[in-house]
């Protein structure tokens, strides 16, 4: 599966971002060949709709679930109609790798 | 002739100035566009005569046609719309209606349809002249100045139209606020108070309409605004202390000039004055 | 999981305008030592006049795109004056008040006359207070609209400067209603303070915005400011608190003198015997024991 994460950052060691439609990245964790990609969020910058916009990146991305801090009514609703498990809940303070394992300890 | 009441800040008496004004200058029109939040009726209590919904153009997709190709979402320059695999999902709150997702599909799957977003109501004051419109956005809407636009359809050009504004100078404001004869700008004597007209002034002035100010919970001691208002050359209309017993009925809802009886010279007064500033206006053909 | 610990963001929120919001958070700004002020309420921003600040930077801020027509290139075959739902074309040109930014016109255009870029619609200012402290605030063009991105901004860089100097509070001044950029001030705060004055629309607005910040289930405490002007409906208010098991952080009686204090532009602090400094100062020490909670 793949594994979405929010991230300051585009890598493992980035620290994580607890806003959902205004991430700078999305990290990718494919958990079959342990593989990491990231991917520029643009609806960072976007003025209005940036939730339904991250969310549409991350079906692109054919993400099956995300872990992040908060996430808003409409990206909520656009991700559970695609069937993308969310957990929220991370803290600024923790890196991606951390959150990472903290998903599939879970 | 159509009078708007705006103000840069919120909490500044601007309802409570357009009721009084209103009720002072009968027969008259109250039209509250401040959709978000309306509260003029709050003062006025009208009897309600009528009532309907409003609608806007919402897309839907025919999931027959749709090929989930993606590209309505990403033509679409208010992230409303989310293409899944086998699902199109649009959001209504976000949505602007311009057409563009209908237009472009590749498939010709989107079509519109009307969607109710809010609501306009019209009645009138019990035993007064005055008659009441007012517009109601729904809560999680973003769309109020489109009802704005709407709601100024129910203007009676013959009849003295007093719209009540939604506060700053977005785009809401400019919207009840662009083409009508007069803007009243309503402030108060503080620091607060200037620095939002100030930025309403701007809007006004942009727009090319008259205006004039008010000042609601006057203070002679805060002569700052005074002088920005006769430096600038913009008429002050009228100057109201702050007095506590009105402040006091305003939170039970009681309109001033109830309390007040006298105040509705005052505000017969401001609309000459109002009248004698646009007849200085017009070209001496437009006087003839 | 842990967080930094150290700081604190709090939100000052109330639904209705006029309810004294700024002359509480600048109150807050002064009380709160190690801290960084950001004021989100970029359609009436206020906290400025009383903070004084030094402005370091100025940064330009693109919001949303408009449309503009090259009379160069242009045929007058006006399909984007059929297309255009917002009636923004007059005269072969954009209405720039009008036009909503969709883009219909640029894209149906045969002659590709029109551009369709981001256009600049304020400012952004980083600046020092007294104290050596941070402060950020922003100014629109007029008829520019607050939005969740510019918000978002605004906290960006109050949280870097937070995390940079190990302050202990980001105090935020947030916008009026409860829209989009309303949103996106709550997201990622520890409370949340609403005011609201006891008015009958002051109970209406308070009962919307309740409902929005409850759907991010974060510690919420409410002051009712100008309490004594209606104790009727004050009471109301605190009832309705009681029910949705809301806790009140206190009430702020009415006085005069935070008026004269404003017309001077300075904090209500600076006027230590009066009645409303007290009560601040005491809702403030008991954010301190809530501190400990969130």
């Amino acid at each position: 599966m793949i594994l979405a994460i929010t991230s300051t950052g585009p890598s493992a060691d980035s620290l994580v971002s607890e806003k959902f439609g205004r991430c700078s990245y999305f990290v990718l964790f494919n958990d079959q060949t342990k593989e990491i990609k990231s991917i520029v969020n643009s609806a960072e910058s976007m003025e209005h709709g940036a939730g339904p916009k991250a969310a549409q990146l991350i079906i692109n991305e054919n993400a099956e679930a995300v872990i992040t801090g908060a996430v808003g009514g409409n990206a909520e609703e656009a991700l559970k109609r695609a069937g993308i498990k969310v957990i929220i809940g991370l803290k600024s303070n923790m890196k991606v790798s951390e959150a990472i394992d903290f998903y599939f300890k879970r | 002739m159509i009078i708007s009441i705006a103000s840069g800040k919120g909490g500044t008496g601007k309802t409570t100035i357009s009721v009084n004004l209103a009720l002072s200058v009968q027969p008259s029109v109250y039209i509250d566009c401040d959709v978000e939040e309306p509260n003029g009726h709050i003062l006025l209590k009208p009897e309600i005569t009528s009532q309907k919904e409003i609608t806007k153009k919402m897309p839907a997709v025919d999931l027959n046609k749709c090929t989930f190709c993606g590209k309505c979402s990403e033509l679409c320059e208010f992230n409303a719309i989310v293409v899944m695999k086998s699902d199109v999902m649009f959001f209504e709150d976000l949505c602007h209606s311009c057409g563009v997702c209908s237009n472009f599909c590749p498939e010709r799957a989107i079509y519109e349809t009307e969607r109710s977003f809010g609501e306009i109501r019209k009645g009138h004051i019990k035993s007064e002249s005055v008659s009441f419109i007012d517009g109601t956005v729904k809560v999680g809407e973003m769309h109020g100045a489109q009802l704005i636009k709407h709601v100024r359809k129910e203007i009676k050009p013959d009849s003295i139209n007093i719209i009540d504004a939604p506060p700053g100078t977005s785009c809401s404001m400019v919207a009840a606020v662009n083409g009508t004869d007069f803007c009243i700008l309503v402030t108060e004597s503080t620091p607060f108070g200037l620095n939002d007209l100030k930025l309403a002034v701007q809007v006004v002035r942009s727009l090319g309409i008259p205006f004039g100010i008010i000042i609601n919970k006057y203070d002679e001691n805060f002569t700052e605004l005074d002088s920005y208002c006769s430096s600038g050359n913009i008429p002050v209309l009228l100057k109201i202390p702050f007095d506590r017993k009105i402040a006091e009925h305003y939170s039970r809802g009681i309109p001033p000039v109830q309390v007040r009886p006298e105040l509705k010279e005052d505000f017969r007064q401001v609309y000459k004055t109002v009248n004698s500033i646009m007849q200085a206006r017009c070209t001496p053909d437009e006087k003839r | 999981m842990t967080i930094n610990p150290s700081i604190k963001q709090l939100l000052i929120l109330s639904g209705k305008g006029g309810t004294g919001k700024t002359t509480i958070a600048a109150a807050f700004s002064k009380l709160a030592g190690r801290s960084v002020v950001a004021d989100c309420d970029v359609d009436a921003a206020d906290l400025f006049i009383l903070l004084k600040p030094e402005v370091k930077e100025k940064t330009e801020f693109h919001g949303g795109k408009k449309a503009v027509i090259n009379q160069d290139l242009c045929s007058r075959c006006e399909f984007c004056l059929q297309s255009c739902r917002f009636d923004a074309i007059v005269d072969y040109s954009v209405d720039e008040v009008l036009c909503e930014g969709c883009g219909f016109c640029f894209r149906i255009c045969p002659s590709n006359a029109i551009e369709f870029n981001k256009n600049l619609s304020g400012h952004l200012f980083d600046c020092r207070i007294p104290e050596n402290r941070e402060f950020l605030y922003a100014k629109l063009l007029p008829g520019e609209g607050n939005s969740g991105k510019l918000v978002t901004e605004l906290k960006k860089k109050a949280s870097a400067y937070c995390t940079q100097k190990e302050k202990e509070w980001l105090i935020i001044d947030g916008p009026p209603g409860i829209g989009c950029p309303v949103n996106a001030s709550l997201s990622g705060v520890d409370a949340v303070l609403l005011v609201t004055e006891p008015t009958l629309s002051g109970l209406h607005d308070l009962k919307r915005i309740v409902r929005l910040v409850q759907s991010f289930k974060v510690y919420t405490a409410v002051v009712i400011n100008k309490h004594d002007i209606n104790k009727e409906v004050a009471e109301q208010i605190e009832n309705y608190l009681h029910q949705e098991n809301i806790s009140l952080a206190g009430k702020i009686s009415f006085d005069e003198k935070v008026v004269t204090a404003l017309q001077q532009e300075k904090s209500i602090l600076e006027y230590p015997e009066n009645i409303a400094a007290q009560e601040i100062l005491t809702i403030w020490n008991s954010l301190q024991t809530i501190r400990i909670k969130i």
